[in-house]
C-alpha cells in the first residue's frame, strides 16, 4: 500500500469524508441552517464525481495488493452512484429540508453510497463483505426514518432480510475461502478454486450471489423492495431502488467472472434473472399504489440487468452492456421517483389523472421515464435492453433474450395503466395545487438525461468499453 | 437534405406542443403549412432522385451512433422507399387539411400528427435495423395517443389493444434483428443485405425469419394477426384511421421487401409458400368478412386486410425461384410496392370520407343512410370514385398494382390465382355499399345531410387524383420502383 493507492480511491474517500462531515457537522448546526450540511454533502458528491471522471480517464488498475480494482467498471459505478445520489438529494430537498434528521439523512445517503461504490470495486471476498455491511446498515435507518407504520414495517423487512442474506453471503465467502485454500483475491481465486470440489464452489458462489441479490433487490432478496419503496420517504425510496443495485450488480459480475469455468454459475444467474423479471412484472400487474408499482418494476429491471452477468466470459458484449444499462436504468428510475416527489400526497395511479394538462412538463418526464423503463426507443433503457439482449444471445443464451421480450410485453400494461389516466380527459381527483420546484426540476433534468443517454449512445459505449 | 425532410415535422411538433397559448386556428393552419412544406420538400427530393447502384442508396447519410455493435443513424432512399416517403407526405397533408375543422384540442393533435409524420418518414428512410425499430416503436406510441385521445366509442380499449398487439410485434421484430446482428456483426441494412448471414443456417435462419415475419405480419396485418385492426379503425378519428391505414400499415409490408427478403434470402425461399398461403388467406378472409359488415368504416378496415394480402402474396411469390424467371418475380415486387402506394392513397380517402359521415350523422352504420346521392352529390361522387378505385377499376392505381401482382405471382406460382376471388368479392362489397348508402329513397340520416365542405373536398380530392394519375400514367413512378424491385428479386433469389 502506497500513496498511489490512496490517490486511486480518492472518490471513495471523498464520499466517506462527506458522510462524516454531514454527521458531525449536523450536530453543531441549527435546524434551520441545515442547508449548509446539504451543501457539504453535495460538494462531496460533486468532488467524488469529478475525481471519478479523472480516474476513468486513466484507470489505475488493481490497488491495495489487488483487493480493490480501479478499472472502467469501478469508474462507471462511481460516476453513476455520485450522480444518482446527487439527484436523490435534489429531488428530496423539499421533503427533507427542515426535517429534524436532515443532516443524518445526508450522512446515511453518503455512507450507503460509499458502500455501493466499494461493493462495485471490490476484488476480494473480504472487502466484499465489508462493503456489503457498509452499504446495508445505513439503508435500514433510511427506510425507518419516516417513523410511520408502513415505514417501520419496511425497515423491519429490510433489516431482517438484510441480516439473513448478509449471513448467507458471509457463509458463502467462508466456504469459498475454505475450499480455495484461503485465497480471497479474485485475481488468484479462479486458479485456487480450479482444483476444489465443484459442488462446494457452486454452493459458495450461489450463497454469495444470493447475498448480493439483497442489495440488488432481485429474487430471492427482493421481498423488502416494494414495502420499503412504499413505506419509506420518497427520498429514501428513490435511493434504495437505485444506488445499491449499481454496486451489487457489478459485484455479481466480478464474482461470476472469478469463478472457475468448470462451475456453471452463469446458469444460476440466468435462473435468478428470469425469476426476477417474471416475478417483478407479474407482481406489478395488480398494483394501484404508484410507489409499490415502481418497487416491483425495479425488481423486474434487476432481472434484465442480470442478463449480461449470466453470460460473463462468454461474450465481449457482457461488460459494456451492463455498464451501459446501469446509468440508463438509474436515471430513468430516478425520473419517475422525482415526479412522485414533486407531487406529494399522490399515492394511487388514479391520483395522476389530468396531470398532462395541469403539469405538462412533469407528465412529459413521467412519460419518458415509464416508456423508458418499458424499453421504448430512443430512451436510454431501450439501448440498454437491446445491448443486454444482444449480449445474451451472443453469449449463447438466446433464450434469455426471448424471456426478456416476453417480460417486456407483460410489463407494458402496468406502465400504461399509470400513463393512461395522465393524458385522459376528466377532472383530476386531487387539485394540482402543490408542486415542489426542486423535485420538478430534478424530474425534468433526469428525463432529459434519460433521453440524451440513449441518443449519445456512442459516447457512452466508448466509455463503457474502456 | 433527407434528414431535414424527416425532422422538420418533429421540430414543428415540438414548437406546437410547447406553444400553450397558441390560438386553435393558428395551430390548424400551422399544421397545414408544415405538411405542405413537406410535400414540396419531398417533390424536390423526387426531382433530384437518380436511381442508385443496385443495393445502394440515394441521399445517403450516415452518422455513427453505437459503434461497438455497428449501430449508426443511417438513412437513404431507393426505389422502394421514395414512393412511400412521397405517399407519407401526401397522406399527412390531406389529413392536415381535413383537420382544419377539428374542434377537439387541435394544437395537440397537430403536434401529435407531425410527430407521427417524422416517425413514418424516418422508418421508410432507415437503413439501419435499430433506426428502423426506433421509428417503428415511436409510431406505435404516437398512434396509441392518437386513438386514445381523439377516438370515439371504446377508444381507450381499442388503443390499448392496438398498442399491446403491435408492440408485441415490434419486440418480436427486435428479437429477429438481434439474431441478424449476432450472425452478421452489424445492424446496418445495406451491409447485411450485401452479404446475407444465416445462409444455409437451417433452424436458426428459420427462427430469425419467423421472428422478423411475425413482427411485420402483426403490423401489416395479415390473418391471423389482424384482430387489432378493426376495433382500432372503428374507434379512431378519421385522420387517425387515414394515417393508420394509409401509412402505418405499409411499415409491415415495406419491412418484407426491405428486410426479410434481401437479408434472409435463403430462409425466405424455403418458407415462401407459407407467406403465399398467409397472403391468399388474408385476401379471401379479409374480403369475406368485409362483405358481412354493416359499418362502413369497419368494412373499409377489413378491405385493408384484403389489399395488404395481395402485397403479401406478391412478396411470397417473388421468393419462389424454381420454375419462374427473374422478370416475373421482379414484376411481383413492383406490383407489391405500387399496391402499397395505391392502397395508401385510396384508403386514406375512404377513411376521410367515412369521417365525413360521422361528422354529420354520428354513425358509420350503412343501414341508417340511403339516397345520399340526392342530398350530397359531391360526397356521392367522391365516395363512388374512391370505391371504384379501391375495387381495382382500370384507370386507377389499384388496377395497375393488382395487375402486376397477379401477372408476376401467377407466372411464378399458378395457384395464387385463387386470390383473384378477392377481387370479385371486393367489387361486390363496394357496389353493395354504394347502393345502400347512395341510391334509393332519401331516408334516415341522409335527410338534411350537409354535402362535403371545401376543406374536406381539398383533403380528399388530391388523394383520389393521385390514384387516378398513378392509374393512367404509372410510367414515372414505375420507372423509380422497377430498378429497386429487380434488385430485391435478385437478392432474394441468391
Amino acid at each position: 500500500m502506497g500513496p498511489a493507492d490512496v490517490v486511486a480511491v480518492l472518490p471513495e474517500i471523498l464520499l466517506l469524508t462527506g458522510a462524516l462531515v454531514a454527521l458531525v457537522g449536523g450536530s453543531f448546526t441549527p435546524r434551520e441552517q441545515q442547508w449548509r450540511v446539504r451543501l457539504a454533502a453535495v460538494a462531496a458528491l460533486v468532488a467524488s464525481g469529478v475525481a471519478a471522471g479523472f480516474g476513468l480517464a486513466s484507470p489505475a488498475g488493481p490497488v491495495f495488493s489487488g483487493t480493490y480494482d480501479v478499472d472502467t467498471a469501478t469508474g462507471v459505478v462511481r460516476l453513476v452512484v455520485a450522480a444518482s445520489t446527487l439527484l436523490v438529494i435534489g429531488l428530496g430537498v423539499e421533503e427533507v429540508a427542515g426535517h429534524r434528521q436532515e443532516s443524518e439523512t445526508y450522512a446515511l445517503l453518503l455512507l450507503s453510497a460509499t458502500g455501493a461504490v466499494v461493493l462495485g470495486g471490490a476484488a476480494d471476498l473480504l472487502v466484499l463483505v465489508v462493503a456489503f455491511l457498509l452499504g446495508s446498515i445505513p439503508l435500514y435507518a433510511l427506510v425507518g426514518q419516516a417513523r410511520t407504520g408502513p415505514a417501520a414495517e419496511g425497515a423491519m423487512k429490510t433489516y431482517l432480510l438484510g441480516a439473513l442474506l448478509g449471513i448467507v453471503l458471509m457463509a458463502g465467502v467462508t466456504v469459498l475461502l475454505g475450499v480455495g485454500g484461503g485465497e480471497a483475491g479474485y485475481a488468484g481465486l479462479t486458479a485456487a478454486l480450479a482444483g476444489a470440489p465443484a459442488g462446494a464452489v457452486a454452493a459458495g458462489a450461489v450463497a454469495v450471489l444470493v447475498g448480493l441479490m439483497f442489495k440488488a433487490g432481485g429474487v430471492p432478496g427482493h421481498f423488502w423492495v416494494p414495502d420499503a419503496a412504499q413505506g419509506a420517504s420518497v427520498t429514501a425510496a428513490a435511493f434504495l431502488t437505485t444506488v445499491p443495485k449499481v454496486g451489487a450488480l457489478v459485484a455479481a459480475f466480478r464474482l461470476v467472472d472469478a469463478m472457475p469455468a468448470a462451475v456453471d454459475v452463469q446458469l444460476v444467474v440466468a435462473v435468478l434473472a428470469v425469476a426476477s423479471m417474471t416475478l417483478g412484472n407479474l407482481a406489478a400487474l395488480g398494483q394501484t399504489a404508484v410507489r409499490r408499482l415502481l418497487g416491483w418494476s425495479t425488481v423486474s429491471q434487476v432481472g434484465y440487468l442480470l442478463l449480461p452477468v449470466a453470460v460473463v466470459g462468454r461474450t465481449d458484449l457482457a461488460e459494456p452492456a451492463l455498464l451501459f444499462y446501469l446509468p440508463a436504468y438509474a436515471v430513468t428510475n430516478l425520473t419517475a421517483f422525482a415526479v412522485v416527489a414533486a407531487l406529494p400526497g399522490r399515492e394511487s395511479l388514479e391520483d395522476y389523472r389530468g396531470l398532462g394538462r395541469a403539469h405538462p412538463w412533469l407528465a412529459g418526464a413521467l412519460l419518458v421515464s415509464l416508456l423508458g423503463l418499458l424499453g421504448t426507443p430512443p430512451t436510454s433503457v431501450f439501448v440498454g435492453k437491446l445491448l443486454v439482449a444482444t449480449a445474451a444471445w451472443d453469449g449463447g443464451a438466446g433464450w434469455l433474450a426471448v424471456v426478456l421480450v416476453v417480460n417486456t410485453v407483460a410489463s407494458l400494461s402496468y406502465y400504461l395503466r399509470w400513463l393512461a389516466p395522465m393524458f385522459r380527459g376528466g377532472e383530476p381527483i386531487k387539485e394540482y395545487a402543490l408542486q415542489r420546484l426542486w423535485a420538478s426540476h430534478g424530474a425534468a433534468i433526469a428525463g432529459m438525461a434519460s433521453m440524451a443517454l440513449g441518443l449519445i449512445g456512442g459516447v457512452m459505449w466508448t466509455l463503457a468499453s474502456g | 437534405m433527407l434528414s431535414l425532410v424527416i425532422f422538420v415535422p418533429l421540430l414543428a411538433a415540438v414548437v406546437l406542443a410547447l406553444a400553450r397559448g397558441m390560438p386553435d386556428a393558428l395551430a390548424r393552419w400551422a399544421w397545414v403549412g408544415v405538411s405542405l412544406v413537406e410535400v414540396v420538400l419531398v417533390a424536390v427530393l423526387w426531382g433530384l432522385y437518380e436511381t442508385p447502384e443496385p443495393g445502394g442508396l440515394a441521399f445517403e447519410e450516415q452518422v455513427p451512433w453505437i459503434v461497438g455493435v455497428g449501430i449508426s443513424y443511417h438513412v437513404g432512399l431507393d426505389g422502394l422507399s421514395l414512393p412511400l416517403v412521397a405517399l407519407t407526405a401526401v397522406v399527412f397533408a390531406a389529413c392536415a387539411v381535413y383537420g382544419l375543422r377539428e374542434q377537439r384540442r387541435p394544437r395537440t393533435q397537430a403536434a401529435l400528427f407531425l410527430f407521427l409524420q417524422t416517425t413514418c418518414l424516418g422508418l421508410f428512410a432507415a437503413s439501419d435495423l435499430i433506426v428502423f425499430l426506433l421509428f417503428f416503436d415511436l409510431s406505435i406510441v404516437g398512434m396509441y395517443f392518437a386513438i386514445a385521445g381523439w377516438g370515439h366509442g371504446d377508444a381507450r380499449r381499442s388503443a390499448l389493444q392496438f398498442f399491446l398487439y403491435t408492440f408485441l410485434g415490434s419486440l418480436v421484430l427486435l428479437l429477429g434483428f438481434i439474431g441478424l446482428y449476432v450472425a452478421s456483426g452489424t445492424f446496418d441494412m445495406v451491409e447485411i443485405a450485401a452479404d446475407p448471414p444465416l445462409v444455409g443456417a437451417g433452424v436458426t435462419g428459420a427462427l430469425v425469419l419467423a421472428a422478423v415475419v411475425v413482427g411485420l405480419a402483426i403490423k401489416t396485418p395479415t390473418v391471423p394477426f389482424h384482430t387489432w385492426l378493426p376495433p382500432a379503425h372503428t374507434d379512431a378519428s378519421a385522420v387517425g384511421s387515414a394515417v393508420l391505414a394509409g401509412v402505418l400499415l405499409k411499415m409491415g409490408t415495406y419491412g418484407f421487401v426491405r428486410i426479410a427478403m434481401p437479408m434472409l434470402p435463403d430462409a425466405w425461399r424455403s418458407f415462401a409458400w407459407v407467406v403465399i398461403a398467409v397472403g391468399v388467406v388474408s385476401v379471401v378472409w379479409g374480403a369475406l368478412v368485409a362483405l358481412a359488415q354493416t359499418d362502413l368504416k369497419r368494412m373499409v378496415a377489413y378491405t385493408s386486410v384484403n389489399h395488404m394480402g395481395y402485397v403479401v402474396v406478391a412478396v411470397g411469390a417473388a421468393g419462389v425461384v424454381g420454375g419462374s424467371d427473374a422478370d416475373a418475380r421482379a414484376l411481383a415486387v413492383t406490383g407489391a410496392t405500387t399496391q402499397m402506394v395505391s392502397h395508401g392513397l385510396i384508403t386514406g380517402a375512404l377513411f376521410l370520407l367515412a369521417g365525413v359521415l360521422r361528422r354529420r350523422a354520428g354513425t358509420y352504420d350503412m343501414g341508417r343512410f340511403g339516397g345520399l346521392a340526392g342530398t350530397a352529390p359531391r360526397f356521392a361522387v367522391l365516395l363512388a370514385v374512391a370505391a371504384f378505385a379501391s375495387l381495382g377499376l382500370p384507370g386507377f392505381s389499384g388496377f395497375v398494382a393488382e395487375l402486376q401482382i397477379f401477372a408476376g405471382s401467377i407466372a411464378a406460382v399458378p395457384w395464387t390465382a385463387v386470390a383473384l376471388v378477392g377481387i370479385l368479392l371486393t367489387a361486390a362489397l363496394f357496389l353493395r355499399a354504394l347502393q345502400r348508402v347512395l341510391t334509393g329513397r332519401t331516408r334516415g340520416e341522409s335527410v338534411g345531410f350537409v354535402d362535403v365542405r371545401p376543406s374536406e373536398l381539398v383533403a380528399v380530392a388530391p388523394l383520389l387524383l393521385g390514384a387516378l394519375l398513378l392509374g393512367v400514367l404509372p410510367g414515372p413512378v414505375l420507372a423509380v420502383i422497377e430498378p429497386a424491385a429487380v434488385t430485391v428479386a435478385d437478392l432474394a433469389g441468391r
